[in-house]
């Protein structure tokens, strides 16, 4: 006899019906364009993310003016490539060096600078995350795989107004040269949070 | 106090270790972008403001066992009770069943670009002289306050010095409780690890935040 999967397309989970349903009367009642919801969804999946806050870093490894303007109004040099508006409409860019890592949370929230990163991964939302990074900056670190000499001091911020902060990384040794696309690519999400460290340029 | 949130985490006692994800890994059902819309949409109708979701969401019971886009979508179904736009009735239905209630606006798909683009930017023209400059010692409040709030409670009656001067922004307090925007100067505020966590705080780091002004006593 052939297995039946009927139940499947019937049992599906609470928040899907859930969200289905919100959607739904809201739809009816005319408070949302049903359309406007897929535009919104397109927007944070395939065009605003980190991708673009590695472009903004690698400006600044490459163009030494731009890391100036990007330190003193990291608003105004942000958006003169294109990254403006929701939950980044107060940036400031916050530069490693070696006495001094940056590392951004929101212990109250999620408060995270969409234009440039995009949506916040799931652990940056998570209670370990925001319990610990402001009592154990290194264990966090480590559990990123990240160790820093202990000459570095860790500056943790708390994002909890609503300016939003980007670290800006070291550029890497051995980086002579790298066009700023090539640049980007070594540019990591999480070095822009500062739980992690831009990739290594291949040898 | 009537007032809980159960979202001020920083500094609770937490042994799980962060799990990072690749850079890629945003939504983790389908249901989720979804809510993540819906949330957004609704925000652009103007019923309530972004201060006003916070307390919505981090005075939720269930807070604390409840995934991120659930905490959105269970504070979304509040604000739209307490303000008559979808009734309990309506959610269980999963059709409308009254007449809609007047919204502000309603965001359009071609328009959502535009919106997104210009946000909703908090800062205030200046209308007094900032009380603190740069290098300033300060002590913040120690008191509780039986609302919402962006003072941690990691850091009250806490000693710190000014880092920045932020410009005056929107006063999230008194925005989350519909008594309007009151700017105040805001400041980002530097505290040592011993400050804030004793004497046998983890070395080698310090913490900042931003704060608004009457989060701010000058200290000698």
């Amino acid at each position: 006899m052939a297995h039946e999967h009927d139940h499947e397309h019937s049992e599906l989970d609470e928040m899907t019906l859930r969200v289905r349903a919100l959607e739904t009367v809201l739809a009816q009642k005319g408070y949302i364009d049903p359309a406007a919801l897929d535009v919104l969804i397109d927007t944070y999946q395939t065009q605003i993310g980190p991708r673009n806050g590695a472009r903004v870093v690698a400006r600044a490894w490459a163009d030494p003016a731009y890391r100036d303007w990007l330190l003193r109004d990291g608003t105004a040099a942000i958006a003169s490539l294109g990254y403006s508006g929701r939950q980044g409409e107060h940036m400031v860019v916050l530069a490693n060096t070696p006495q001094r890592h940056h590392m951004v949370v929101c212990t109250l929230c999620s408060c995270y600078p969409w234009p440039v990163l995009g949506l916040p991964p799931t652990w940056y939302k998570s209670a370990p995350y925001r319990s610990r990074a402001v009592k154990d900056p290194r264990g966090v670190l480590a559990d990123f795989g990240v160790t820093l000499p202990e000459s570095t001091e860790i500056r943790v911020v708390d994002s909890t107004a609503e300016v939003r902060y980007l670290v800006l990384p070291m550029r890497p040794a051995g980086t002579e040269g790298f066009s700023e696309t090539e640049l980007a690519e070594l540019v990591t999400r999480d070095s822009m949070i500062g739980t992690g460290l831009p990739q290594e340029p291949a040898r | 106090m009537s007032y809980h949130t159960h979202a001020d985490l920083g500094g609770r006692p937490n042994a799980q270790a962060v799990r990072p994800e690749p850079e890629t890994e945003i939504f983790h059902a389908a249901w989720e972008p979804r809510a993540l819309a819906v949330t957004l949409a609704m925000g652009a109708t103007g019923s309530w403001n972004i201060d006003m979701s916070r307390a919505a969401r981090e005075t939720l019971p269930d807070y604390a066992q409840s995934s991120y886009y659930r905490i959105w979508i269970a504070a979304l179904e509040k604000l739209l009770a307490e303000r008559g736009l979808v009734r309990p009735d309506e959610l269980q239905a999963g059709r409308a069943l009254h007449p809609a209630a007047p919204v502000a606006r309603v965001l359009q798909a071609a328009a959502v670009p535009a919106v997104l683009a210009k946000g909703s930017p908090t800062e205030r023209a200046a209308t007094t002289p900032a009380r603190f400059q740069v290098g300033d010692a300060v002590r913040t409040r120690a008191q509780r306050v039986d609302h919402h709030t962006r003072l941690p409670g990691y850091a009250h009656g806490k000693r710190g010095v000014i880092e920045s001067v932020q410009g005056m922004h929107v006063f999230a307090d008194t925005h989350a409780q519909g008594l309007g925007e009151q700017p105040q100067w805001l400041y980002r505020v530097a505290f040592s690890s011993t400050e804030l966590w004793g004497d046998d705080a983890a070395p080698g780091f310090s913490v900042a935040l931003d704060a608004w002004e009457s989060y701010l006593e000058p200290t000698a």
